[in-house]
């Protein structure tokens, strides 16, 4: 959201400074494009599956969206850094702890950007990582389940948005501070910015085998804006480059103030460099707290840790690490073609957008090529590391993505279009209007070194009249486009949910194949799982109940349950019996307030936590169409006055004699 | 799954119309010639067993597995005496089916349920569809084996 405004005041001012009627800047009106054998290109025949998977970041509402590329189909909601009614995530005992932080449990976060891991610069189709821009931190999903199985939490950082950015064999994720704040909780003026504010840039080690992460080591840099980011891959391999803007160090207005110069910077790192340093033993231990979450497969629960330090380079003091490429006016995208050799810098408010070369840059830092230093890092000369210009690209360049053809598509926020151009001869090739308002967009395998092409994707920022109004709030609008050949083809809107950031498309045929479809019972390691019916069990331990309860069609076991009291905490650990591809069944409980229902997959064990508030007979059912008797999964839990004798008991099909338990 | 009674019914309409589902590999057993089969020996189910040799006395470790699977996977819907719950009891089922009719029930539940008379009329009786509840051929023999001893076979 608040992206979202910044974008909209960003197109104010330009459209105001700009006194160029440009051509395109105004969107034409819907339906105007014709759509010739779109509908074709787009259908996916029911029962037949979609060439790609689109794992779109969901913005404000902290999940992922996977859809369906070329139908928009949308497939799943996955949660990541938000409870989901849906799941149960963050509602169970199992899941709550995916959500702890150094600031306790935090229920909504913000996801911008994807990535896709890789092996050689190529997609491997193993996990997809995001960012929660707002706390931040890093997730893993796994593509093998499609839930996410990790989160770190990200210290010294004061928003971490230039993340989760990949090196090209998913060595490293980074993760950089949106904004500089004084490291460390300091307690000084805001206005003491130049003095004591500082950036923060976090590279996350992967585990090749697991996808394990910890922070390898973070680098202070330089106190002013870090915004996206892209490993370098081939030749520029042991790179990392990042969009800075607020070079000027303004704290406040930023919008005029961190708008004055002509140029901010591209900065560059050596990463292999830092890692040679770190080797060395020539970090810095600091104090730090932040929690690493891990969601264990096995018995199908999440432990949150609090980790204590972090190891740091100051950049200041290791000046070969870091180089700074003056790139015009405020760059946002920062993105790096297919062979690595080119940088493209997508200055929002900038008439022409640079493309910088890798072996240029590497020259000019041999040659000591600088126009001087900012708090002592080099400056390379802009002449020295610029392969060219693209000349009137468009308004409001944003990012870049390629195809597998030696092209570019960039998108231009304020005249709404996407403009094709060829990365060597850097000739703008093809334009096309987008509704409304494009901010990132998509080429499978588009930041990979070897992109599958075909389509390029529009997450517009602006949905208008695109759909059926429904109230002030409407669905986000993206947009597919053929690029197959010389011209990009509109081929279908599809409404997205959230407000999409990056997003990443891989072809079908390298996920689809893993794809768990159940948890097998006998590798259920969850201590309260009830592997069988003979196994479900009610055990009181203090004041707390815990019932291992069973679930297959069309009946809990147990279904009657006596002698909880007030005071009482009740756990309901429901173990599914099924072994079936998707039968999940669901469970709730009357009244359970703070809390909800969870929802359980075949062979997987999940908890509810309900704290009974009233004296009575409760109901409890199973909330997912099962059977033809699904109405039928229900149950009673007998809840009786605080210090009341009622046994301790319960069954399923059993038959008492109505004076029983009285 | 949710349309479970829209799916039944489809089942029990549109024998031969298999849903043109994209095939997974190693996924859906050959229908057709499962179905040629079944016309050889109506009695013996539908599916990979063809032809089970059964011995006496019974094998105690297959019947060791079979228990520990009976409790993890059936128990829940199937009694060891002839009532029903959601399924029918187990007592005798090894005298009324042959043991292939019984180990193609268990392993390949899905096409018995769409093309064998008898699983339908059990299907229609119990108004549930068994679970395919991921057992193998060597899972399905152990039950067997114990749904043997439970009837009172040594």
């Amino acid at each position: 959201m608040k992206t979202k405004i910044i974008y909209r005041i960003l197109s104010a001012l330009v459209v105001l400074s700009s006194l160029v009627v440009w051509q395109g800047c105004k969107p034409k009106a819907p339906g105007s494009v014709t759509m010739g054998d779109a509908a074709n290109k787009a259908f996916v025949p029911p029962g037949k599956y979609d060439e790609f998977y689109n794992i779109v970041s969901g913005g404000f509402n902290g999940q992922i969206g996977v859809y369906g590329i070329p139908s928009g189909r949308l497939f799943k909601i996955l949660p990541v850094f938000s409870v989901f009614p849906e799941s149960g995530y963050g509602y169970s005992e199992e899941t709550k702890p995916m959500l702890n932080t150094s600031h306790g449990f935090v229920p909504w976060d913000d996801l911008h950007h994807i990535a896709l891991s890789t092996t050689k610069g190529e997609h491997d189709g193993r996990w997809a990582f995001a960012n929660a821009n707002n706390t931040p931190r890093v997730a893993r999903v796994s593509m093998k389940t499609f839930r996410t199985e990790e989160i770190l939490e990200i210290p010294n950082s004061g928003g971490n948005h230039s993340s989760p950015f990949i090196t090209e064999n998913t060595e490293y994720l980074v993760a950089g501070t949106r904004f500089s704040i004084p490291m460390g909780n300091k307690d000084v003026p805001i206005s003491s910015y130049k003095e004591n504010f500082k950036g923060s840039i976090s590279f996350i080690k992967v585990n090749p085998s697991d996808g394990k992460m910890n922070i390898a080591f973070q680098l202070r840099t330089p106190g002013f804006n870090y915004d996206l980011s892209r490993a370098g891959k081939g030749p520029s391999h042991g790179w990392f480059f990042f969009s800075c803007y607020n070079t000027e160090q303004a704290y406040t207005l930023l919008e005029v103030n961190a708008s004055q110069k002509d140029k901010d910077f591209i900065m560059a790192v050596n990463w292999k460099k830092a890692e040679e340093y770190i080797a060395q033993g020539k970090g810095r231990i600091e104090k730090a707290k932040y929690a690493h979450n891990v969601y264990d497969e096995s018995t199908h629960s999440a432990t949150s840790t609090m980790q204590q330090e972090v190891t740091v380079l100051d950049v200041m003091e290791f000046p070969d690490i870091v180089y700074f490429i003056p790139c015009p006016k405020s760059p946002h995208g920062c993105d790096v073609d297919p062979s690595g050799e080119y940088i493209v810098g997508s200055g929002k408010l900038a008439a022409m957008m640079p493309v910088f070369s890798f072996t240029k840059i590497q020259k000019a830092i041999a040659n000591k090529d600088y126009e001087g230093d900012f708090s002592g890092i080099p400056v390379i000369k802009y002449e020295s590391a610029l392969h060219g210009e693209v000349k009137k690209p468009g308004l409001g360049p944003l990012h870049t993505e390629f195809d597998d053809k030696g092209n570019a598509y960039t998108s231009m926020f304020v005249s709404s279009e996407i403009v094709k151009w060829n990365v060597k001869t850097l000739e703008v090739l093809d334009r096309v209007p987008t509704y409304y308002s494009i901010g990132h967009l998509s080429v499978p395998g588009g930041p990979t070194a070897k992109p599958h092409g075909k389509y390029v994707i529009a997450y517009n920022k602006i949905t208008k009249d695109r759909y059926l109004p429904t109230g002030p709030e409407l669905t986000q609008s993206a947009q597919i486009y053929d690029i197959s050949g010389d011209k990009m083809q509109l081929i279908l809107d599809f409404p997205t949910t959230g407000e999409p950031h990056y997003a990443e498309a891989i072809p079908a045929s390298m996920v689809s194949p893993n794809s768990l479809k159940i948890y097998k019972l006998e590798e259920n390691k969850h201590p309260y799982a009830a592997i069988g019916e003979g196994q479900a069990k009610v055990v009181r331990k203090g004041n707390e109940v815990h019932v291992s309860m069973t679930a297959i069609r069309s009946h809990l076991t147990p279904d009657n349950i006596e002698g909880v009291r007030m005071g009482d905490v009740v756990y309901f650990h429901l173990t599914n019996l099924e072994q079936d591809w998707d039968v999940p069944h669901g469970f709730a409980v009357k009244g359970n307030a703070g809390n909800a229902e969870i929802l359980v997959m075949p062979g997987e064990t999940q908890t509810l936590k309900w704290t009974p508030d009233e004296v009575g007979v409760i109901p409890f059912y199973c909330t997912d169409f099962c059977s033809a008797l699904h109405q039928e999964m229900s149950g009673y839990i007998r809840v009786s006055p605080a210090g009341s004798n009622t046994p301790l008991k319960f069954s399923t099909g059993v038959i008492e004699d109505s004076n029983a338990g009285k | 799954m949710k349309y479970f009674l829209g799916l039944t019914l489809a089942t029990m309409m549109l024998l031969s119309c298999s849903p043109g589902k994209p095939n997974q590999p190693g996924e859906e057993p050959d229908i057709n010639k499962s179905a040629v089969e079944a016309i050889t020996d109506p009695t013996k189910g539908i599916g990979a067993i063809k032809n089970v040799t059964l011995e006496n006395p019974l094998d105690q470790e297959r019947i060791k597995r079979g228990v520990a699977i009976y409790e993890m996977k059936c128990q829940a819907c199937h009694k060891l005496t002839d009532q029903r719950i959601v399924g029918p009891g187990w007592k005798d089922v090894t005298k009324k089916r042959k043991p292939e009719w019984i180990m193609n029930m268990i392993t390949n539940i899905d096409v018995m349920l769409e093309k064998d008379e008898e699983a339908q009329k059990l299907l229609e009786l119990c108004l549930m569809r068994m679970p395919n509840q991921n057992m193998s051929v060597g899972d399905a023999r152990d039950v067997l084996e114990f749904m043997r001893q439970n009837d009172g076979e040594k």
